[in-house]
């Protein structure tokens, strides 16, 4: 995500000289480059923002904040991030904003010394160019009770609004957090009375944010950082309930909620929320008990330690260990001639075997990626002493064996598979260029040309990703373009390759690339100057045959016509039906959801079908073949599964709406409330053309909604959840640290994750929210299994093939600002590891495909949706059963 | 015309239709063959530093040129002219040893463009003209150290650029322009100081101009020289509530346009751009013809892109006539409706909310 909407932003609190110790000594000791990596470590470990704050009696404060600040400018992995100006002197504060090209924040600017100088630091902030964070502090002190927490800030707000014409949308409020379970009994209520405060705030002052330093917060348990930490999970768990949006904290130090024994969160419940007289008595007795503590690793087999060098390379990359590779490149390095040599000799060697045993199917793709890994690490190692090498020597470095350009087209956000595509080639001394995702043509185009690359590479998983294939194709044909295209990713096909993707570019060829594994043969096949044309000869054969024959089967397969096939829709007994009534209507949010729950819901086989390991689980685990791998990956999983559960990589957030409903038609029409009167929104579904005999229906999705003239009152749900606010930091954070195995591993349990969501969400929507199945008691498997009652299709899939329609649903549910979901332009979902869809609650409502349809059914949606045919026919493409070229050409 | 007036022309004219902005001042000015005594005219024969070269100095030392040229461009088909102002500040006239005229070069500046451009709206009352104060970047950058080994220093400070750039608006305001053009930013820490001054000045005189900002991208990474890309650098001089705001120079139309793009996509305001005449050839001239040029335009017009369209370096007369033709029948951009959200920058943009 250009860089995403973040539900809860985390500025780094540790480049405060009030705060940390370690900075304030740092920037005492003029150590500006140590000060840096502290800025640096908190980015990597997520933070969204960094405070800087040097309120230090002994520091010159305005030229420490200059000096940090410029050198800051200087770090583009560190200033790619908003910087908040932390200070309580303003002259601090305006030497900060004279260094900053980006918009910052202030922090702070208060009514302490009245409106007047209130009102001038303002403007001036709004003059330089920066949002402001205001605390709850007046000319009568800093506020402690909600109400003179609320009062100071509306008054603030007015103020702000109205007299200085600062937008409400760049203020963020902090109504002070102190410290609690002082021993002193008026700071009893602080806690609770932050967190009401935020409520009222966030419910009647308009567009702004709430923040806050957390640490205050548990200022009485210094040194037990157990507690610490307890207390600050407790706390945001909810105050961010309530509405705070924003925190100082130290990013990747973060317990979760449901982490924290019971016992100790209850106790520390009590004291934040001041639910007892004794609660304070009552933490610091246990606390004690809760000092440090930490878990014994087990013992390793470390006898290939004993071996010489080149072996225990060979054996670090085959096993994919990176503990020592380090020191084991070192001493390959010292006894070598060249360190080109060490790369093109021992670490070629281990790669080989790697290359070998894969190729033989004996090790597998979790594998190979993590031996990818390690071989990165050796390179990154050796990469200096080359540098240095060809600095002194004019030595050139090996060639690679040739260059490809791996990008997931414009308007998708799918790369799990692409990203091992490329670690794959990689693996076999490919230099890849991986262009990330929502990349553009003409990016992919001018990158190409610009690093003189051999093959582009393009991926996608949605349909509409087809479409924009075929625009790429179409561009390097008019940009001259003559090198290999290939095509990969779920959606993509052989024979949509040949039929729709290859007729647009005839300088080179298209080629579909079924899965990683194949890609290394299809490049090597490519790259020889010998074999190219030979092998591009054979491609275009096979695909023209392909595509006449599949000419000669679409003129077959006989369609019903669309006003039949209404007639022959399903059909329920509505008179002896009636449609059980949600517990609420309109929408709710689920944010920062517990991860520790979701994954006791997530299905794991398509986990294992991702790292291209088919079968399934439980059983691959035991599998002949696959077993050693599937386990070692299973185990490698559940061991970062639990890591980001606990340092709270990621968030997930869902939102649920229902809304009361009734069919027109193949249409779903929602209404504003029960008196059905106004509709808010129309659900467009499409029907079922294929030839039907026999009394099985032509179904569409709205058959599964009471028709509006039964006069029976039904509703019908939506929902979007994500398990991947924070995947793409993480992601990009292995990727710095040459880690593509634990890149590749984050995006695949984000993704499971999500589906997870989806499916703890639709049980809770049964039992609970809707509340039609209050006792239905199903085990995992047989959830995975959807015996269920109800069903949850989605968008894009084969209920009801276009994306398009998410447009609809997220409108309806505000999705983008309830869960920090984003719709592309083709209709992905970004973050990628996000699910959503309609909720049926028909006992007999079951998932079905659409199969392909008629021109007059897409003339008739056209109409509806209110798009010219054209438009339909591109977002229904992959459903046509007929090809629109051939209709226009026809008609011309 | 009061100039009230002529900003509510402006507004008017740009709810109706796409304005057209000149096009090169150096690129004409070259076409004069000046030697350095044709610089330095009769007032500076003696000063004491080659003037060859100092475009700024000639609404001084050869106005009949630069009215000229802002006849040229009005007679093409340009809405807007811009000041001859790009380098007319303290700190870029210091190599010249000019610093202490700057006020005078403003002054003088916009007066010779209000000339031009009331001649042609008394000719055209239907198509009123308008003048834009041009501020350029200066040659100093103010987040960025010109030394590698001491990336902590700077050559320049915020404070005494918004004092060069002050004295600058001050004598472009008072020499009768009506719009001001932030233009070429390479640092968006520049530009932010440019701002700041304008809207000083804005106090201290009691006017309220709109403000149009330009910035330029410096490679095909699509970032400015000090490393922001286009949303950030919007982001960053969103709170100037700028008439309009867009890229120029840079490279040609084509090279440019997913970086205004990018801009459009999330500006609640309206999208200037003028870009050079494509890329510099082998002998370093800009050499896209006009129809070309015009051409790519166009179609962004057609595709409603585009609020404010010019030519930067290597455009004449020509160019801004074929493109004014060009773009003509389309209607200009519809502003986006922008969702309240906390829109921050790094060198990279943040959104939240």
């Amino acid at each position: 995500m250009t860089n995403a909407a973040q539900n809860f932003v985390m500025v780094g609190e540790r480049t405060n000289v009030t705060g940390s110790a370690r900075f304030r000594k740092l920037i005492e000791a003029d150590d500006y480059a140590a000060a840096l990596e502290v800025a640096r470590q908190q980015v990597e470990s997520g933070a969204n923002m960094l405070d800087v704050n040097m309120d230090e009696g002994m520091l010159d404060s305005e030229q420490a904040m200059t000096t940090f600040l410029n050198l800051l400018a200087a770090e583009p992995d560190i200033s790619r991030v908003p910087v908040m100006i932390d200070s309580s002197k303003w002259s601090v504060i305006e030497a900060g904003l004279k260094c900053v090209q980006g918009k910052a924040v202030v922090n702070s600017i208060s009514l302490k010394e009245g409106e007047e100088p209130f009102l001038d630091h303002a403007r001036k902030v709004r003059r330089y160019g920066a949002a402001v964070v205001v605390m709850a502090f007046d000319e009568k002190g800093q506020a402690e009770t909600v109400e003179r927490k609320f009062d100071i800030c509306r008054r603030a707000y007015k103020l702000l609004t109205e007299k200085v014409g600062f937008p409400p949308e760049d203020v963020i409020f902090d109504p002070n957090i102190f410290a609690v379970a002082t021993g002193i009994e008026e700071h009893n209520d602080y806690g609770r009375a932050y967190i009401e405060a935020t409520r009222r705030i966030k419910a009647e002052l308009p567009y702004v944010h709430v923040s806050g330093g957390v640490s205050n917060l548990s200022f009485a348990f210094r040194g037990n950082e157990r507690v610490r930490e307890a207390m600050h999970s407790v706390f945001l768990y909810h105050a961010i309930q309530a509405g705070m949006d924003m925190g100082i904290v130290n990013a990747g130090q973060l317990t979760l909620y449901d982490d924290i024994e019971p016992e100790l969160r209850e106790l520390v419940e009590d004291v934040i929320l001041n639910r007892r007289p004794d609660a304070t008595d009552r933490l610091l007795e246990a606390a004690e008990r809760y000092r440090g503590g930490g878990a014994q690793k087990k013992e390793a087999d470390l006898s290939w330690r004993e071996k010489p060098v080149r072996e225990r390379l060979v054996h670090a990359l085959v096993h994919g260990i990176g503990t020592y590779i380090e020191a084991d490149t070192e001493e390959a390095r010292a006894a070598a001639e060249r360190p080109l040599h060490v790369i093109e000799g021992p670490l070629m060697d281990g790669m080989n075997v790697v290359g070998d045993l894969f190729g033989s199917g004996k090790m597998f793709l979790p594998q190979v990626v993590k031996s990818a890994r390690v071989m990165k690490q050796a390179v990154a190692y050796l990469m200096p002493f080359m540098e240095k090498e060809k600095e002194e020597l004019g030595l050139t470095q090996g060639e690679p064996a040739g260059k490809i350009l791996l990008a997931t087209v414009k308007g998708d956000v799918h790369d799990i598979g692409k990203n091992i595509v490329g670690v794959v080639l990689q693996c076999n001394n490919y230099e890849v260029t991986d262009l990330g995702v929502m990349v553009p043509a003409q990016k992919i185009l001018d990158t190409a040309r610009e690093k003189k690359v051999d093959i582009i590479g393009l991926s996608g998983l949605i349909t509409p990703s087809l479409d924009e294939m075929c625009h790429v194709a179409a561009e390097m044909e008019r940009e001259g373009f003559d090198l290999p295209l290939l095509i990969g990713g779920a959606t993509t096909s052989r024979v949509h390759t040949a039929v729709k993707i290859s007729p647009n570019y005839h300088r080179s060829q298209a080629i579909y690339v079924t899965d990683a594994s194949r890609a290394v043969g299809v490049v090597s096949g490519l790259m020889s100057p010998q074999e190219r044309p030979k092998a591009i000869a054979k491609v275009r054969e096979e695909y023209r045959s392909m595509a006449e024959s599949y000419a000669r089967g679409q003129a077959e397969k006989a369609r019903t016509a669309i006003a039949d096939a209404r007639a022959n829709k399903l059909k329920f007994d509505w008179a002896n039906y009636t449609p059980p009534k949600p517990t609420f209507l309109g929408t709710r949010t689920f944010r920062a959801y517990d991860l520790a729950e979701l994954s006791r819901y997530i299905d794991w086989t398509p986990f294992f079908h991702a790292w291209e390991l088919k079968g399934t689980y439980p059983r691959i685990l035991e599998d002949d073949k696959y077993g050693e791998a599937s386990r070692q990956l299973f185990e490698d999983a559940q061991a970062m599964l639990s890591q980001l559960i606990k340092e709270k990589w990621l968030t997930a957030n869902a939102v649920v709406g229902f809304w009361p409903a009734n069919s027109v038609g193949d249409d779903i029409e929602l209404y504003a409330d029960e008196s059905r009167k106004k509709a808010i929104a129309t659900l467009h579904t499409l029907r079922q053309q294929m030839a039907r005999d026999g009394g099985r229906a032509n179904l569409a999705l709205a058959d599964f909604i009471a028709p509006k003239d039964s006069g029976l009152a039904d509703y019908v749900g939506g929902f979007a959840v994500t398990a991947g606010i924070g995947e793409e930091d993480v992601a990009r954070r292995f990727e710095r640290a040459n880690d593509d195995y634990s890149k590749i591993m984050v995006k695949a349990l984000a993704d499971r994750l999500a589906e997870a969501f989806a499916e703890a969400l639709h049980e809770k929507v049964r039992r609970e929210l809707w509340a039609y199945a209050p006792d239905e008691k199903l085990g995992n498997e047989e959830l995975i299994a959807e015996t269920y009652a109800g069903i949850r299709p989605a968008p894009g899939y084969p209920a009801q093939p276009d994306h398009t329609e998410k447009g609809t649903l997220f409108r309806l549910l505000d999705a983008e600002k309830a869960t920090g979901v984003k719709l592309t332009e083709s209709y992905a979902m970004w973050p990628a590891a996000a699910v959503s869809g309609l909720y049926f609650s028909h006992p007999d409502s079951a998932y079905f495909g659409i199969g392909k349809i008629g021109r007059d059914q897409v003339e008739d949606y056209a109409v509806r949706k209110g798009w010219v045919i054209e438009e339909a026919e591109r977002w229904l493409a992959p459903i046509l059963n007929y090809d629109p070229k051939l209709i226009a050409e026809a008609a011309a | 015309m009061t100039r009230e007036e002529r900003i509510e022309a402006l507004k008017k004219a740009a709810k109706e239709r796409i304005l057209i902005l000149d096009g090169a001042m150096g690129t004409m000015i070259q076409r004069y063959k000046l030697d350095e005594s044709g610089y330095r005219g009769e007032r500076f024969k003696d000063h004491s530093h080659d003037l060859k070269g100092n475009n700024d100095l000639l609404v001084l030392s050869q106005p009949k040129i630069i009215s000229e040229i802002h006849n040229a461009y009005f007679e093409a088909g340009a809405d807007i002219a811009e000041t001859n102002t790009f380098n007319a500040q303290a700190i870029s006239q210091a190599d010249y040893g000019l610093e202490d005229i700057a006020y005078e070069m403003n002054v003088a500046a916009a007066k010779l463009a209000r000339e031009a451009a009331d001649a042609w709206t008394t000719k055209t009352p239907d198509k009123p003209r308008f003048v834009a104060g041009a501020i350029g970047p200066t040659n100093r950058t103010a987040s960025i150290s010109p030394d590698v080994n001491n990336p902590g220093f700077r050559n320049v400070s915020f404070d005494a650029l918004v004092e060069a750039y002050s004295t600058q608006a001050r004598g472009l305001i008072e020499g009768g322009v009506d719009i001001i053009l932030i233009e070429t930013v390479f640092d968006t820490l520049n530009a932010k100081a440019a701002g700041y001054a304008v809207e000083q000045v804005f106090d201290e005189l009691g006017v309220h101009l709109p403000i149009m900002i330009s910035g330029t991208i410096t490679d095909l990474s699509g970032r400015n020289l000090s490393g922001q890309t286009p949303e950030a650098f919007w982001y960053s001089m969103q709170h100037l509530e700028p008439f309009s705001i867009g890229l120029n120079c840079s490279f040609g139309a084509e090279q440019l346009r997913p970086s205004v793009d990018e801009i459009a996509r999330v500006a609640g305001t309206y999208v200037s751009v003028y870009p050079n005449a494509g890329l510099p050839n082998e002998m370093g001239e800009y050499d896209e013809s006009p129809e070309f040029m015009a051409g790519l335009l166009e179609d962004w017009a057609k595709n409603g892109l585009i609020n404010i369209v010019g030519g930067c370096c290597g455009t004449t007369p020509d160019h801004i006539r074929a493109i004014a033709a060009a773009v003509a029948k389309y209607k200009p951009r519809k502003l986006p409706k922008v969702e309240h959200k906390l829109r921050l920058s790094g060198l990279e943009p943040f959104v939240h909310g």
